[in-house]
């Protein structure tokens, strides 16, 4: 605060050393100089652009893209539009970060509860690896990871795991759910066998209660019976002369990257959870076994409820991190939002376009599950008396 | 009375009471320890087997010139151990005067240049190399004793660090004369590229965060909403769309003729985006300082600017150094992150050097090694600030 | 001292930065030369900047000052920046030694033999797929010479395209192995292709037109995607001739591979400069016209500096004996002689890089003079 006084009625405070005069003052400077520098570099950039036959516009995304994309959650050819590309870009980013954060976090609390660990070898060794992994940089370990998996055995030399399950250094290939026309029939039996068992535990008496869980297997058992034709079946890959087809195809690019982000995160994820654990006051911990308590006790009822209040802001900030880190996914070869803007980018010759549309996905991303986060993080919050 | 006859006590001390309690002390430890103890022995055995028999380390001692300093012409690579010579004696003279963190950190740079060395035994570099970096490993311990011995002042100690930025660009790009010629940063590379983007983004983006954060928390709405605009708008996007923005746009937004340096660019992006994330760590610090200091120091008639830069700044800033040391490792580790805009630091080098005929297939041992250079120079960071931690008493309650 | 510690330190190391720029401004112009870029938004009190900066520059050519534009900017900094594969033995390669080889390499050091007179001022960017199209939109290099097939869209959004110097094909290399004798024996393979080419559109058309299922592998760099290949996550590469028969020779066990006699398209390879300058464009593409003309001629690297005082009044034109047609260009009048001095005619180039002397052994082809019944053809030079 300046030591200028007040200007009342009356007082008369010279405008200059008047603190609302000050304020305001400041501001339009500021706003002034900020605006200056922003027009002045709006200006290059539209005459640069201009010269230089860089267009702006988003009318290439009706236009016929002509690339292919080697691995699209939803039917995309090369005579689809650029919007569409992007679009398969941007769902392949979110499955990838979706599975990622849930595998991440899981063992993130593995990795958490190790560190906490009496036992020394475990505690080392997670400590091992949280150290390697905190210390050496994503790409690398991508890079790392992708390198490996090459290793393995070519197409004609894969390794046949029992199920049906092929890995071989073009990824893992695993039989598909094919669904038949029954399949809506046989939902309504899965519902019905859900619906019967929660009925039953309001219904039935303490004792029997239990029972009723068994409706969840029996009832969709009968109806896959009874409908005849089984509404899941399964389509086994099947080694054609260069690859596999049918089934689903986990691509190398694929494993490499969630594989990595997986590692990676749940590394910092280990570290915040036993940051969170550790927050919570010892005195707690004794009273519960005060009281009698059991271990698996304590833990999911006194101490992970407190831990979680500490643990969710920064676990927010690792599920973004783990969205934006997907991003690398271009160094590996696989297609995410980034990678086929890339091409986009430079098939339709209006890169500016493109990065400015790509920005705006990532920030919409960002912002979506930070809400979704703060969200969840007002309900673990201390409700102050 | 009878003597009841009662059994000898529990061993409770020895390597036998260690390992029962340590390792064995329930039937689900010794379980896991089983568990993960054959696991984590088989694993060892593979990775010692591999890397003492199939791996064929040659792909780093016969381009090690490459993964430390680039294309940088090897006949100027004198300048590079003398810039380094510069750091090492003012690391030694750091770590004599602050002592604690600083002094890892220059043991760390000592203990680096002479692994170097050991490594560049093994491959071309040539002897002058060798020699460079073993005197400079030798200046770190020379200028800690020094420092010991003479006083040297805290203040002429910054002046110098301050100095020794511009003076080591100068020797590394040149001045044109005979004896120095110029070196265009687009030879710059491997670790010497590594350095300059993380040392450049870490200087620059400091005082820029600095800035961002006050800002946030200034009282006037127009600073604040600028501030707040771009500091969620740039932790909300990859450092990967940064650096392709800055790669692309950045030319276009200067005038004319004014040509950018691919470096620069990468420079630029690092900086932007870093500073964001300072802003971020120096906003908790100023969060936690209490409201009575700035009242106390209104009272006593400073001025805002008074306050902020002897008052706030000051306790704000030493209360996150571990949180922003941390980030600086993630810079560090970010630079990686300019491969994908063509520039050739550690990484990109890895990668040129595995399209080399002769090392096809080498892949494993050049990312082994690059992970464990990152992680070398990671750690020694980490662990400096641990020490600068317990040094400040942060962190204890 | 101590109350004006800060302000002193301030000063010591402005002076210190000040002192780089103005070191720097003394000695001949940086050839990435560049200030410290402003950050995009926020204004407050500048920092530091890092002493890379825009030096004054020197004047360096005797010759006609040209008015605007990229010739005289290329002058003035006394360098070339050339966009080049870097990656391409036999087209741009980077030597361990940290020269640049290759046939697009020499055209570079061509044009700046033309403009500056020394064919080693040549600063060498490598660029990959993707960054080509970008680097030549910001104006990042001066011309871009780097295996470039010449496309409509390229000619509208990336710059103007220069004569063909290479008329190549796109074709397919496939695993000797796998028994496939042409692309429909392809079916269901992967293919690995480089992003941001006119391989990997018209790999996705042919395909499209045969009605053939294939799952593409694409990559970002060129090293990884022949890496790939090589290492069996792909079952075929596909890509310019000409590069493929570069790369193979670089593999472990070049026999084991074989080119599928299959042309997918038409690749005429050539130089590229930015859009909006046309004398610049004109220097560019009357290099590339007086390197073929001299082979034409039976000009050669050796024979040049007598064949100035040649009777033909074609030769004595093109090599600046006779007219002022180096003037109209805005480069020296013997311009040619320093070209054909500094890396030979057309066949020599060729030769020297691709020939038969060399790994490749290119068959000349469609890269033959029109004499010869390939399709290089110089405009006239008068």
């Amino acid at each position: 605060m300046t030591s200028a006084p007040l200007a009342g009625r009356g007082t008369g405070v010279a405008p200059w050393r008047d603190i609302r005069v000050i304020r305001v003052a400041a501001q339009v400077v500021v706003v002034g100089l900020v605006g200056l520098l922003a027009a002045f570099l709006l200006r290059n950039l539209l005459t640069a652009m201009d010269q230089r036959g860089l267009g702006f516009g988003f009318g290439f995304l009706d236009s016929t893209a002509g690339f292919a994309i080697s691995e699209t959650p939803i039917p995309y050819s090369a005579t689809d539009t650029y919007g569409l590309a992007f679009l398969v870009g941007l769902l392949n980013t979110l499955f990838v970060s979706a599975v990622g954060i849930v595998l991440a976090t899981l063992l993130g609390l593995v990795v958490g509860v190790a560190r906490l660990s009496r036992n020394f070898l475990v505690n080392r060794v997670a400590a091992g690896y949280v150290e390697i992994i905190r210390n050496t940089p994503l790409l690398v370990q991508l890079f790392f990871l992708y390198a490996f998996l090459l290793q393995l055995p070519g197409v004609a030399d894969s390794v046949a795991l029992p199920g049906g399950i092929f890995l071989n250094q073009r990824g893992l290939s695993l039989p598909a759910p094919v669904f038949s026309p029954t399949l809506g029939a046989w939902l309504a039996f899965v519902a019905l066998g859900i619906g019967l068992a929660i009925a039953s535990r309001f219904l039935l008496p303490r004792g029997i209660r239990s029972i009723g869980l068994l409706a969840i297997l029996v009832v969709p058992a009968i109806g896959w019976i009874v409908l005849g034709e089984a509404p899941i079946g399964v389509d086994p890959p099947v080694l054609q002369r260069f690859n596999f087809t049918g089934g689903m195809t986990l691509s190398s690019g694929f494993t490499a990257l969630l594989a990595g982000l997986v590692l990676y995160t749940a590394a910092f994820i280990g570290e915040v959870v036993r940051g969170g654990i550790l927050a919570v006051r010892r005195g707690q911990v004794e009273a519960a076994r005060a009281l009698g308590l059991s271990e698996g006790h304590i833990l999911r009822l006194v101490v992970f409820p407190q831990a979680l209040r500490v643990i969710v802001p920064p676990l927010t900030s690792q599920y973004l991190n783990l969205a934006k880190n997907s991003s690398l996914a271009i160094a590996i070869g696989y297609p995410d939002l980034f990678s086929v803007s890339q091409t986009m980018g430079n098939q339709t010759g209006q890169p500016v376009s493109v990065i400015v549309m790509v920005m705006g996905t990532y920030l919409t991303i960002s912002l979506v599950t930070s809400l979704l986060m703060n969200l969840y993080n007002r309900r673990v919050q201390v409700l102050e008396r | 009375m009878t003597a009841e006859v009662l059994p000898p006590p529990k061993i409770s001390v020895g390597p036998m009471a260690w390992l029962r309690e340590n390792l064995f002390s329930s039937v689900l430890s010794s379980l896991l320890t089983l568990v993960v103890g054959g696991l984590l022995l088989l694993v060892l055995l593979l990775v010692a087997d591999w890397a003492l028999t199939e791996a064929r380390w040659g792909v780093v001692t016969s381009n090690l010139r490459l993964f430390l300093i680039g294309q940088y012409p090897g006949d100027q690579a004198w300048r590079v151990w003398l810039s380094l010579a510069i750091i090492s004696a003012l690391s030694g003279l750091s770590a004599g005067i602050y002592g604690a963190a600083t002094r890892t950190l220059g043991a760390s740079l000592a203990a680096g240049q002479i692994l170097i060395a050991v490594l560049a035994l093994a491959s071309n570099l040539g002897w002058v190399a060798i020699a460079g970096l073993l005197v400079n490993a030798a200046l770190v311990g020379v200028a800690f004793f020094a420092s010991v011995r003479f006083r040297i002042s805290r203040r002429l100690l910054v002046v110098m660090w301050l100095a020794s930025l511009p003076v080591s660009f100068l020797l590394l790009s040149g001045l044109g004369t005979e004896a120095v010629p110029k070196v265009s940063t687009s030879l710059w590379g491997g670790l010497l590229l590594t350095f300059l983007l993380a040392i450049v983004g870490i200087v620059l983006s400091f005082p820029f965060g600095v800035l961002l954060a006050l800002g946030r928390r200034s009282t006037l709405p127009a600073v604040r909403i600028l501030s707040t605009v771009y500091i969620e708008v740039i932790r909300g996007v990859p450092l990967i769309t940064i650096l392709f923005m800055a790669d692309i746009m950045l030319p276009l937004f200067l005038p004319g003729e004014v040509r950018l340096d691919r470096v620069l660019r990468a420079m630029g992006g690092i900086t932007l985006f870093s500073a964001a994330y300072v802003a971020e760590n120096v906003r908790g610090g100023l969060q936690a300082i209490p409201s009575g200091q700035g009242e106390a120091a209104n009272a006593l008639g400073l001025s805002t600017a008074q306050t902020n830069i002897f008052i706030i700044l000051p306790q704000a800033l030493r209360a996150v150094i571990p949180a922003n040391v941390g980030l600086f490792i993630s810079l560090l580790k970010d630079t990686t992150l300019v491969v994908i805009i063509g520039l050739l630091e550690l990484l990109g080098i890895g990668r040129a050097v595995l399209a080399q005929t002769e090392w096809f297939g080498a892949q494993l041992e050049v990312y082994v090694f690059v992970a464990a250079v990152f992680f070398v120079m990671s750690y020694a960071m980490s662990q400096a600030s641990y020490r600068l931690e317990t040094a400040m008493g942060v962190g204890s309650r | 001292m101590t109350r004006h510690f800060l302000p002193i330190v301030g000063l010591i190391v402005l002076a210190l930065a000040l002192a780089a720029c103005g070191d720097v401004s003394v000695a001949t112009p940086t050839p990435g030369g560049a200030e410290e870029s402003e950050p995009a938004e926020e204004s407050e009190p500048a920092e530091e900047s890092e002493p890379a900066e825009e030096s004054e520059p020197a004047e360096s050519q005797a010759a006609e000052q040209p008015t605007n534009g990229r010739l005289a900017a290329v002058i003035e900094r006394d360098q070339l920046i050339c966009g080049v594969n870097g990656s391409l033995a036999g087209f741009s390669f980077l030597e361990e030694d940290g020269t640049n080889t290759g046939f697009d390499a020499d055209f570079c050091r061509a044009v700046a033999a033309a403009v500056l007179g020394d064919p080693e001022k040549v600063e060498f960017r490598a660029l990959n797929a993707d960054a080509r199209g970008p680097a030549l939109q910001t104006g990042e290099v001066d011309v871009l010479i780097r295996n470039t097939t010449w496309t409509l869209t390229r000619d509208t959004t990336w710059g103007l395209f220069g004569p063909t110097i290479f008329y190549d094909g796109q074709a397919i290399m496939v695993n000797a192995d796998l028994g496939a004798a042409t692309i429909e024996d392809l079916a269901g393979a992967t293919i690995c292709v480089q992003s941001g080419t006119t391989t990997e559109l018209n790999l996705t058309d042919r395909m499209r037109e045969l009605a053939i299922e294939y799952t593409p592998n694409v990559f970002a760099e060129i090293d990884p995607t022949y890496a790939a290949y090589e290492e069996g996550a792909c079952d075929a590469v596909t890509s310019d001739r000409s590069q493929l028969v570069s790369r193979r020779t670089a593999f472990e066990d070049p026999d084991a591979h074989v080119i599928l006699d299959d042309v997918l398209s038409k690749e005429p390879l050539g130089p590229v400069v930015p859009l909006g300058d046309d004398e610049w464009f004109n220097v560019v593409k009357w290099v590339v016209f007086a390197v073929i003309e001299a082979e034409e001629q039976g000009i050669t690297q050796a024979n040049v500096e007598e064949m100035i005082s040649s009777q033909n009044p074609v030769i004595a034109r093109l090599l600046g004996a006779e007219g002022e047609l180096g003037a109209m260009l805005g480069l020296e009048n013997d311009w040619v002689v320093d070209v054909i001095s500094a890396v030979g005619n057309y066949g020599e180039i060729y030769d020297r890089n691709l020939g038969p002397d060399t790994a490749f052994n290119l068959e000349r082809g469609l890269n033959n003079l029109w004499t010869e019944g390939g399709l290089l053809y110089a405009m006239p030079y008068r």
